[in-house]
């Protein structure tokens, strides 16, 4: 199994914090939005100094790639970045999370052009790694009579003439199970299942980990749901990089009660831990279906739950930006909003630590044959400082022209501090951060490979390699 | 099982699932079946298979294996005495 390839480095003398400015984002906000940043006020003066001093975390960004995983870890003041790194040289690394529960354990899923999917653990920050036990996968179907593959080899000898010919989807025998093809989205368990993690795969399939992510078991609730594969959009639709199962969301109040998205298939919504599931759709537009009002077969492209409201959902959708507060069922587009020069659509969303009305989303030219870049290569990420009601571009320190800017949804994070700072990776493999909420932006680090997703994680200092 | 007892049979890794066999590019797996050698392949070198073969016991997508020579389509494919397996990762994309 891969090594880490990082080698330990002395560490510097933590510097001090500079103190924190105030941000034009604590300013105009309604009556509860301020007795929320109040609040968050009141709980960073009660802490250790988030960035700096003794017992200061960093932050470090989690990057998967086309080729491999990286980790940065940032200084105090979150400007400059330590690259850390290749991990999985030469691997798709579609996500890597550190689990916020002891803040050392990082999770990878990585496979190959060749080599099947599997996941990788890490207990020291990503010094060494070990592959699970037992990667996800689906149950094995049985082929008919005659037919048997794998175990039980028939008298019949199996070997075709040379041909050279790669395998077809079937090429190993008659089954026609589902296999799964990439472990999309990790998600850390509720705070009060330690060792438990969550997986969404390609095609549609969602596992769950109680070991820290050594054995994998599929949540058959899910995977064997009767309306099964018609979870796929009619006409058995799927996205170039196939039936993705992502944002795998957990109410922090409940253990049981789950979000988790499909694309293409719609949202849906657990309460007793992925045994029965719902649709979550209405309201929201499915405008490439025949019937837009189907209850799913939806396209979201990343959904969000904000961890101090969890009655809050924010949605990019391939049909647009949405908010829903529970109980509510019908999803607001939020993103009407927004310029119609610019449009309401993309695929990261990104929230706002503290402040549910506070959200980010990188607008994307989804009109004619949806080059997916910045609208008219002017890169800009979009506030709303008022729960969609509004929205402002930031595109301070952007390229102002000529910069065709694909984030694919996983790949735009925040991190906890005060201001918060923002994250996005490029498919032209450029990071870019913001140290002040999205008014100016500087580039962190260009030449990665194709970055699929970027972690905002917290560790502490002492912690770091 | 038909042949359990065969071999053991020289097997080509390919530098993909080398790090499984400890950078060693030829190991030796017994079994008169593909199935065989591979179930073999795997109690020596946990993990491996996973990356060749998926859940439904399918050969991946872009990995071939060829049984003396000649390309094995599932996991029934006979092995000889004598038989070498080769396994090839072959053009998975840029």
């Amino acid at each position: 199994m891969p090594k880490s390839r990082g080698k330990s480095k002395q560490r510097k003398p933590a510097r001090q914090r500079a103190a924190p400015v105030p941000s034009s984002a604590q300013r105009g906000l309604g009556r509860a939005a301020k007795v929320v940043r109040a609040a968050a006020a009141r709980a960073a003066r009660a802490s250790t100094s988030l960035f700096g001093g003794e017992g200061s975390r960093r932050v470090v960004l989690l990057v998967g790639t086309r080729k491999g995983a990286w980790i940065l870890v940032g200084d105090a003041e979150r400007r400059r970045f330590r690259v850390e790194g290749p991990h999985f040289l030469g691997c798709i690394v579609n996500h890597v999370v550190l689990d916020p529960r002891d803040r050392r354990t990082l999770l990878a899923s990585a496979k190959t052009g060749h080599l099947g999917p599997t996941v990788y653990h890490s207990t020291d920050l990503g010094r060494t790694w070990a592959e699970a036990v037992r990667p996800p996968a689906f149950p094995k179907v049985a082929v008919a009579a005659g037919a048997t593959a794998g175990d039980s080899p028939s008298e019949t000898a199996a070997v075709e003439p040379a041909s050279g010919a790669a395998n077809g989807p079937d090429g190993g025998g008659a089954s026609k199970g589902r296999a799964v093809d990439a472990n999309f989205w990790l998600t850390p368990g509720h705070i009060s299942q330690p060792e438990v993690w969550w997986a969404g795969t390609v095609p549609h399939g969602l596992f769950r980990s109680h070991d820290g992510g050594v054995t994998w078991d599929g949540i058959d609730g899910f995977n064997r749901n009767p309306a099964g594969v018609s979870w796929d959009a009619p006409g058995f639709f799927s996205t170039p990089d196939g039936a993705i199962t992502h944002s795998v969301l957990i109410d922090p109040r409940d253990a049981d009660h789950m979000y988790v998205g499909l694309s293409i298939g719609g949202l849906f919504e657990t309460r007793d831990g992925g045994v029965h599931w719902t649709p979550l759709n209405r309201g929201v537009a499915a405008d490439f279906l025949p019937d837009p009002t189907v209850p799913y077969g939806h396209d979201p492209h990343c959904v969000a739950l904000h961890p101090k409201n969890p009655d809050r959902l924010y949605q990019a959708n391939h049909c647009g930006t949405y908010r829903l507060d529970r109980p509510g069922d019908t999803w607001e587009r939020i993103g009407r909003n927004m310029p119609k020069e610019i449009g309401d659509i993309g695929f990261p969303i990104v929230l706002h630590p503290r402040d549910p009305d506070t959200a980010w989303v990188f607008p994307m030219d989804g009109t004619t044959v949806w080059p997916r870049t910045s609208p008219g290569g002017r890169p800009a990420v979009y506030r709303t400082r008022d729960a969609g009601a509004t929205w402002e571009r930031q595109d301070g320190g952007l390229p102002k022209g000529q910069g065709w800017f694909t984030v694919k949804r996983q790949a735009m994070a925040a991190d906890a501090g005060d201001p918060v700072g923002l994250y996005f990776g490029t498919t032209s493999g450029e990071i870019w951060g913001s140290a002040d909420e999205g008014r100016t932006w500087r580039p962190i680090l260009a030449h990665l490979p194709q970055i699929l997703s970027i972690a905002a994680a917290e560790v502490p200092a002492a912690a770091l390699p | 099982m038909t042949g359990e007892a065969a071999g053991p049979h020289r097997v080509h890794i390919p530098s993909p699932l080398r790090s499984y066999t400890a950078g060693r590019a030829e190991v030796e797996a017994s079994g008169g079946t593909l199935a065989a050698i591979l179930a073999d392949l795997e109690a020596a070198f946990a993990g491996i298979r996973f990356r060749m073969i998926d859940e439904q016991d399918r050969i991946r997508p872009h990995i071939l294996i060829f049984v003396a020579g000649r390309p094995a389509r599932d996991l029934r494919a006979r092995v000889e005495p004598g038989d070498e397996v080769q396994i090839v990762a072959a053009l998975s994309g840029g």
